[in-house]
């Protein structure tokens, strides 16, 4: 690691004065502290917002605030969010390991970057971790990558799992800037695509910090699954994840969300097949249908070609298991 | 910027030796120097930390870029806890922090201060076992060891959050301790058998 001062601040306007282009704050530092020891963040300061940013899931009139500080854990037992949202247990649960959701913060899990091994292999070339260098995955070892809204420069995959459910349920996510000033990023455009840009992740403006994820009151909590396909059983990024939600009335879709992981550089919807699942009845010929107009136009690289069947798979299995059947 | 600054690193190496060999040097030829290694390398900060480790408390000195797991193991001689990857990704490192388990590799010294931790030495009572390491010792819930004392901290909370219901759930709620020796049929039993207490 670089050598670095450290410093704790209790309240946000401390920590945003405290911000600038070379200092990066901390929360539960399980992606931070790994990029460090790699060389890959040099910050020069840290700061330590544990103890600024909001800890709490409240009920708000809209429906929810969840605090930056939330962890995964407690984010995952909460009885608001199993009652109301319990997509986002489950796709909580789903990622990483319970230490890991012990100490990660749902600020942070936005945050975290790429898996792709050549971002993490300062040997190598990376666009992402410096611009300009070039891509070795494109023809190099892509098994991972995207297959969907990558560009020449960049083909990584955002991999978080949480966000996968985030941007099902049309969350938002409220920043506050060096100013003071909060402002609300629809979730779905929090995130980029890497275009030629791709050391951008997200559109955090600089120096902000992630103050809360809101959600509204929706009709999903009943009818909702989180299907995450991977190299293992458990404490594995995914290949591919399905995060599929259904608006339920006699058996008809009354409205749908689809989301998934492991796909692109930004946690993806499935617009299309979520319109063409409206008004439709709920059953397995409806849901190989609305699978099909969602890979219907994926472009694979050299080594993931697999990922596409294995979508569509993914994408009927988490439809299927919103029936609870 | 990385290269950058191992060049820089490397160039300071070697005109430092060059210029210690030289006795003479003006006093304001030093102090340039002086000032220009503090600009090309970062300034190291040590940090006065008091931390609580099975309820002692020790006031150190530790340099920011501590983590928890060296803390234990080069400075206080606690060296239960294993350093497998250094990464997050095997679990040996795992400790209780306020109760709660966590890598002690990801984790700041920094960031500890404040909270109590508990590691492998501090879950026996005296000479009397917790009754998971005894049960590991009647399970064969270990080949090598190496990764033991972070399955043992692992499983206590295992137990404690109460996701023994079936194997299927101890197997998920311990997949963040990876076991090269594949001792975990004795360790899911083991755990089984502290559950049913
Ligand atoms: C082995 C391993 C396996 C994993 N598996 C999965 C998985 O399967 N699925 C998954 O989703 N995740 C997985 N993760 C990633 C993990 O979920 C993230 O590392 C975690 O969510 C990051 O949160 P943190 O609080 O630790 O962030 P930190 O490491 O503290 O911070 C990450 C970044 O966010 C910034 N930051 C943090 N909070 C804020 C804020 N409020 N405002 C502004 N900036 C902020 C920091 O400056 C830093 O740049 C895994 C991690 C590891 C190590
Ligand atoms: S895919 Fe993106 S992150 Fe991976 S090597 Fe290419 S530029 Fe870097
Ligand atoms: S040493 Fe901490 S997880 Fe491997
Ligand atoms: S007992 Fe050898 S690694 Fe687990």
């Amino acid at each position: 690691m670089r050598p670095f001062l450290f410093s704790k601040s209790s309240a946000i306007n401390q920590a945003l004065a405290k911000k600038n282009g070379t200092t990066q704050y901390i929360a539960g530092g399980t992606n931070l502290v790994d990029l460090m020891k790699k060389h890959i963040a040099e910050p020069e300061s840290l700061v330590d917002i544990t103890s600024a940013l909001p800890a709490k899931i409240e009920v708000t009139a809209k429906g929810i605030q969840i605090g930056a500080m939330v962890r995964n854990t407690p984010l995952a037992n909460d009885a608001i969010i199993l009652a109301k949202y319990p997509l986002i247990a489950k796709a909580v649960l789903a990622g990483a390991s319970p230490q890991i959701r012990n100490m990660a913060s749902t600020g942070g899990n936005l945050l975290q970057r790429t898996r792709c091994p050549y971002f993490y292999d300062v040997t190598t070339p990376c666009n992402k971790r410096k611009a300009g260098s070039g891509c070795s995955a494109i023809p190099g070892e892509n098994r991972m990558s995207a297959i969907v809204g990558y560009s020449d420069q960049c083909i990584a995959v955002h991999p978080s799992d949480l966000c996968v459910a985030l941007a099902a349920l049309d969350a938002s996510v409220k920043v506050q800037d060096k100013s003071g000033k909060t402002q609300s990023i629809a979730f779905t455009d929090f995130h980029r695509l890497p275009g030629t840009t791709p050391e951008r992740d997200n559109n955090l403006p600089a120096n902000a910090l992630i103050h809360s994820i809101e959600i509204n009151e929706n009709a999903f909590a009943k009818n909702c699954a989180y299907v995450k396909v991977r190299d293992r059983d458990s404490y594995a990024f995914a290949l591919v994840s399905v995060a599929a939600a259904l608006n339920l009335k006699d058996n008809q879709i009354v409205e749908a969300r689809l989301a998934s992981g492991g796909v692109a550089h930004k946690p993806w919807r499935w617009l299309e097949a979520e319109q063409y699942l409206k008004g439709k009845t709920a059953n397995a010929a409806t849901f190989e249908a609305a699978a099909d107009i969602a890979i219907k136009d994926l472009r694979a690289q050299s080594h993931n070609g697999f990922k596409i069947p294995m979508l569509k798979g993914a994408i009927e299995t988490a439809l299927q298991q919103c029936l609870n059947r | 910027m990385k290269q950058e600054y191992n060049f820089s690193r490397r160039f300071f190496l070697k005109t430092s030796s060059a210029l210690g060999a030289l006795a003479f040097i003006p006093k304001g030829v030093k102090a340039f120097y002086e000032e220009v290694k503090n600009f090309i390398v970062p300034k190291k900060e040590q940090l006065p930390l008091t931390v609580s480790i099975n309820k002692k408390s020790y006031a150190i000195k530790a340099d920011t870029r501590t983590t928890l797991l060296d803390l234990l193991r080069e400075d206080l001689n606690l060296t239960g806890a294993k350093k497998g990857c250094d990464h997050g990704q095997c679990g040996a490192c795992t400790v209780h922090i306020d109760g709660e388990r966590a890598l002690s590799c990801l984790t700041l010294a920094a960031m500890v201060p404040g909270k109590e931790v508990t590691t492998i030495e501090g879950l026996a009572n005296g000479d009397k076992l917790h009754p998971m390491q005894e049960a590991f010792i009647e399970c064969d819930g270990f080949q090598c060891g190496y990764c033991t004392p972070g399955q043992i901290m692992s499983a206590v909370a295992c137990v404690k959050e109460g996701h023994t219901k079936s194997v299927a759930e101890i197997k998920e709620f311990m997949s963040g301790n990876l076991c090269r020796c594949g001792a975990y049929n004795g360790i899911v039993e083991s755990i089984q058998k502290v559950a049913a207490k």
